[in-house]
């Protein structure tokens, strides 16, 4: 009986051979057949073993890769703080806007109030309807007038000029989100790598979005961006004819 | 048609700044009797203490939302008729039409303008007067 093919790519054959060898009492070329079996078996083995090995090995390169998601992770509690800055920087600047318009409100009100008041009396006077009494009375209080609406005049330029001092938020306001917003796309890209590493697709969940929607909408969506979708309105009029349309 | 300058006005927003915009527009327009909360866990005691005319609310707030504060002013019986203004960004058609369906009387979308809350307010009143409560 001719021994084993030392290639080894039929272990049906070779186990047959093996029963034949078996059966025909031939102990040492059964031997044989099997040492090329096992031989077959532990190549197998080493091969689904390597492709193992390069598979966790590319795995962890990934991972290394992607260490940035360790730094994104650090960087999230310093955005969180920037932000929280921003809305400080804002909120000050608003109160600081409205400050400076209620102090010259009434400023306003006042000189265009009194400039009425004496107008009229200076068309009775150009009518020759004053007294030389009234018309005495009327030059001091004109040049009261004159001496306020300078005092006046100043104080809401000190206002305006408040008022515009307060707009330079904007410009640190306006870096912070923009850091933040850079944070947020290595975040975005982090996380699609991972999925990708983790060899999982984002699958929508369709189920029970409507149930979710209408919880949102509840709770509130905060105030759409340009770019939004169909079902927002756009400005007053929108809502006026929506609700009229439906008969409120 | 004159608005009653006299009165009660409750304005709920979250942010202080909204609430000192709303508070400078009424009194532009001769409204003095102004008192503010921030959310409508604080807003609904406050209406139920009694005496207000009208409530002007936000939507998006961090406690109660508006909507909810509306619901709960509108089963209330001492406040179900109180007429409620929503000045809010919340601009979705369907949240438009559950404010409206949860008996709102007037909906201004932010950002908005003296004469937009000067027309809703005279709208509000003047179908008060004739009768009917609805929005617009």
């Amino acid at each position: 009986m001719k021994n084993a093919d030392p290639q080894g790519r039929e272990p049906l054959a070779l186990a047959r051979r093996l029963v034949e060898q078996l059966e025909a009492g031939d102990g040492e070329a059964a031997q044989q057949t099997i040492d090329v079996l096992a031989r077959i078996r532990e190549t197998e083995l080493f091969r689904e073993l390597g492709v193992l090995t390069r598979e966790l090995h590319k795995a962890l390169k990934s991972l290394q890769v992607d260490s940035r998601l360790c730094e994104i992770a650090d960087d999230i509690p310093d955005a969180r703080a920037r932000l929280s800055h921003v809305i400080e920087l804002t909120e000050r600047a608003a109160h600081r806007t409205l400050t400076a318009i209620e102090s010259g409100l009434p400023l306003a009100d006042d000189l265009s109030h009194r400039a009425r008041v004496l107008a009229e009396r200076w068309q009775k006077f150009l009518r020759r309807e004053l007294c030389v009494e009234e018309f005495r009375n009327l030059s001091r209080e004109v040049d009261e007038f004159f001496a306020s609406a300078q005092r006046h005049g100043s104080q809401l330029q000190a206002c305006l000029a408040d008022a515009l001092m307060a707009q330079d938020y904007q410009d640190r306001t306006g870096q912070i989100i923009r850091r933040v917003i850079a944070l947020v796309q290595d975040v975005e890209d982090g996380l699609v790598k991972l999925v990708r590493i983790s060899g999982q697709h984002a699958t929508r969940q369709t189920e029970r979005t409507t149930e979710r929607d209408m919880e949102r909408d509840r709770r509130g969506h905060g105030p759409p961006i340009p770019g939004q979708g169909d079902d927002v309105v756009h400005g007053q009029d929108e809502v006026d004819d929506l609700l009229s349309s439906l008969g409120f | 048609m004159a608005l009653d300058k006299h009165m009660k006005i409750l304005v709920v927003d979250d942010f202080s700044t909204m609430r000192r915009i709303i508070r400078n527009l009424l009194r532009e327009l001769g409204f003095e009797n102004i008192s503010e909360a921030d959310d409508g866990n604080t807003a609904l005691p406050a209406l139920r203490r009694g005496g207000f005319d009208l409530l002007i609310t936000d939507w998006n707030m961090p406690g109660m939302t508006g909507l909810e504060l509306l619901e709960g002013v509108r089963s209330d019986p001492e406040l179900a008729m109180l007429p409620v203004l929503m000045v809010t960004a919340e601009a979705k058609r369907e949240q438009i039409i559950a404010a409206a369906q949860a008996g709102v009387n007037g909906y201004i979308v932010k950002p908005f303008t003296a004469s937009t809350l000067k027309e809703k307010l005279q709208k509000i009143f003047e179908r008060i007067s004739a009768g009917s409560g609805s929005p617009s």
